[in-house]
């Protein structure tokens, strides 16, 4: 699909204004771009979190495309009995679309977490749908604690940086490559800042047939102690700093950089994503010197890994 | 939506068979023309899910079967196919029920006409596979419709008939089906089924009331907080108090097609009775053939058999038993720390208002499979004719086990 920025401004937005999530939220955002890659009848599966409680408070809603919230831990088990029974209705004639594209969104914690036994399930079933994951690296709903995906270093209201912890220890789940371990069709990483690359891929996600997965870097000031007008500067950052490498894994075997990663002539310094943000402040103390460079270290094992994995080492 | 004029179905158009509990109800979920099935597999409810799949791989259904990782994911499944306007069925029992328990919640709240099969069966604990009523005394309050069956003929026309009730426009609930694990579910009884045709006409097709439509598009399961959540909670309540009316419009008109109801509850030779046993499910089977020798030696002994749990027909209950001087009440489950248990705390709240209550005593009994024989019965009865003597009976006590 050409993304042409002339025709995105075109399509109608799928989450109105006023929806009362927090400025600088990278999550609308998010959202705002997964719009703009839709191709028809649509449904949308959310499971709890902050996109879902912000954007219906009742009886008011924000979202002008049918959509359902149940739980936390189970939005792609909802969204197979959506698929399902848009295909039997059809099927029965009793269906007046052809085909009907199911969205299920989760947080990190509903996905990486809570979530995780339900998408697993879901994608081992090959229903056809997509799976968003908005990540902003930890349960900022409930006040932010940590979860699979909060990153190490990271202070969150579980994972304290005390006189003799520097925040969470271990490290990120490799969530999208565990996801592409299942051998669905389409994986991608996906950054707000890189909105043509994000479109691009969440359009092919609803193509594919089958389960894709889409993992979204999503900034939280609130939870991140950054300010909010850098959600879109960091979720560049976390690109350029191999936080957040862009890539695709097509059917579970191919890895593709993506442009924006693939671009990059090396990582720039960790720090640089770290001191936009105060929930990593305690790093540059003297104490934790050591721990921040182990993150760096780790950080470009990865990309390095990654890298080999695309066949670019 | 009213309920549809049906012609009586002529004896020569039945099939007969000899199927258990579970096969019986797996034909029915096929002569209901089910959209989406998702289910996981639990012992003793496996061979519902099991001769579905055998349905479907023949070619026999145009179901959806998702064979899902869990119970959560099972029901979590069926709101979303009921959602988006498809007619829905699981079956569970025991942990996988209380797997579901959050999404139970979920199902009636979002007012989804799922139907819920169970084969009673014993939490752990320790591990047991084995029937007691523990699991869906405990969702009990979860907002489904509950109603138990004492044959494989009861569980095949209950489940038809769920499906036409918690699909009425007045009531919107999801049902759960309920059957004794092992003691019906792997029993076989000859059972008369319906032709096809005549459950599809009996049910119609779903018409849904605000599906999740491309073209309509609405928000289903918002966050709704102290301004609203209550008044949610009030029209879930009015819908559960609709269901009586409509249960009997739709047993009317079953009855008419096959000559069989039920009723909200069954009495057995309770008119002149000093003592009613009132129980449900298979010791009523038990019970009924207990008072037959009781009432040859001139005892004055009924069996209230009830099917309706949720919603408890309280004052139609106390109605059929009030003139009693005692209802023995025999239930399978305990509910730890309470005062009696879930079924006798629904019979004596029935009885309280009125100025003369019967004396009511209340036996646990078959806990974890534990056999109920008829003696068993008989010793409650016994016990109950000495606490009636005496004018004093306990809150509850168990039987049939090693003290």
């Amino acid at each position: 699909m050409a993304v042409k920025l002339k025709e995105m401004l075109k399509v109608p937005e799928i989450l109105s204004s006023g929806h009362r999530m927090c400025a600088g939220c990278a999550a609308p955002t998010i959202i705002k771009l997964v719009g703009m890659a839709l191709r028809g009848p649509t449904v949308i599966c959310n499971a709890t979190g902050c996109l879902e409680v912000a954007t219906t408070i009742y009886p008011y809603t924000a979202w002008k495309v049918p959509w359902i919230h149940v739980a936390f831990e189970n939005v792609a088990a909802v969204a197979s009995g959506v698929v399902e029974a848009f295909n039997v209705l059809r099927e029965k004639g009793r269906s007046r679309y052809e085909h009907v594209d199911v969205i299920a969104i989760g947080g990190d914690g509903g996905t990486f977490d809570i979530g995780f036994g339900a998408l697993s399930g879901a994608l081992e079933r090959g229903h056809d749908f997509v799976y968003l994951v908005y990540d902003n690296g930890a349960y900022q709903n409930t006040g932010i604690q940590r979860s699979g995906a909060t990153l190490p270093g990271q202070e969150t209201t579980t994972s304290w940086a005390g006189k003799v912890e520097p925040g969470k220890r271990e490290r990120k789940k490799p969530l999208a490559e565990i996801v592409a371990a299942h051998r669905i069709p389409y994986v991608a990483t996906v950054s707000p800042y890189y909105w043509r690359d994000f479109i691009q891929k969440f359009r092919k996600a609803l193509e594919v047939e089958g389960p894709a997965f889409i993992h979204a870097f999503s900034p939280c000031p609130r939870g991140w102690r950054s300010d909010t007008s850098k959600s879109i500067e960091l979720s560049k950052l976390a690109v350029e700093t191999g936080i957040h490498p862009l890539y695709e894994v097509i059917d579970g075997k191919e890895y593709i950089m993506s442009g924006p990663s693939k671009r990059l002539k090396e990582l720039k310094p960790l720090d640089e994503y770290l001191k936009l943000q105060g929930q990593f402040k305690h790093l540059f103390t003297p104490q934790w010197e050591d721990f921040r460079k182990q993150v760096q270290e780790q950080i470009i094992e990865d990309w390095h890994l990654l890298r080999k994995k695309c066949g670019l080492e | 939506m009213r309920v549809t004029v049906v012609e009586r179905v002529p004896a020569e158009e039945m099939r007969i068979e000899g199927l258990t509990g579970d096969a019986a109800i797996a034909h029915a979920l096929k002569q209901c023309d089910i959209d989406v099935l998702a289910a996981y597999p639990i012992t003793p409810q496996t061979i519902i899910v099991e001769d579905f799949q055998k349905f479907a791989a023949n070619g026999e259904v145009q179901t959806k079967v998702i064979p899902v990782e869990s119970e959560h994911s099972a029901m979590s499944a069926c709101v979303g196919a009921s959602a988006a306007g498809a007619r829905v069925a699981t079956a569970t029992a025991s942990a996988g029920l209380a797997l579901m328990w959050e999404i139970l919640y979920c199902a009636a709240s979002l007012r989804l006409p799922i139907v819920l099969t169970i084969a009673n069966r014993a939490l752990s604990a320790p591990i047991n596979i084995h029937n007691d009523w523990s699991d869906s005394y405990g969702a009990r309050d979860s907002g489904f419709i509950q109603l138990y069956c004492q044959s494989s003929q009861e569980a095949y026309d209950t489940t038809i008939m769920a499906f036409k009730l918690a699909e009425d426009h007045r009531v919107l609930l999801p049902v759960m089906v309920c059957i004794d694990g092992f003691i019906l579910s792997h029993n076989v009884e000859r059972v008369e089924m319906l032709p096809d045709e005549a459950v599809r006409n009996f049910l119609g097709v779903r018409d849904p009331v605000l599906p999740l439509d491309p073209d309509n598009p609405i928000t289903m399961g918002p966050l709704a907080l102290t301004d609203y959540y209550f008044e949610i909670k009030e029209g879930q309540d009015r819908a559960m108090d609709a269901v009586p009316e409509v249960y009997k419009e739709v047993e009317a008109a079953f009855e008419k097609m096959t000559g069989r109801s039920y009723g909200m509850f069954e009495k057995y030779r309770t008119d002149d009775a000093e003592i009613i046993i009132l129980t449900h499910s298979t010791p009523a089977g038990t019970a009924k053939a207990v008072v037959d020798v009781l009432r040859e030696k001139g005892e004055k002994v009924g069996v209230l058999r009830l099917k309706m749990f949720r919603p408890f027909p309280a004052a139609e209950v106390a109605e059929a038993i009030k003139h009693a001087k005692a209802v023995a009440v025999f239930e399978k489950c305990r509910s730890f720390g309470a005062v009696c248990n879930p079924l006798a705390l629904e019979v004596r709240a029935a009885l309280y208002d009125l100025k003369e209550r019967p004396m009511v005593t209340d036996f646990v009994i078959g806990l974890g499979g534990r056999d109920v024989p008829p003696t068993t019965i008989v010793e409650g009865y016994e016990k109950t004719k000495e606490y009636l003597a005496k004018g004093k009976a306990p809150l509850y006590e168990t039987l049939g086990v090693r003290k």
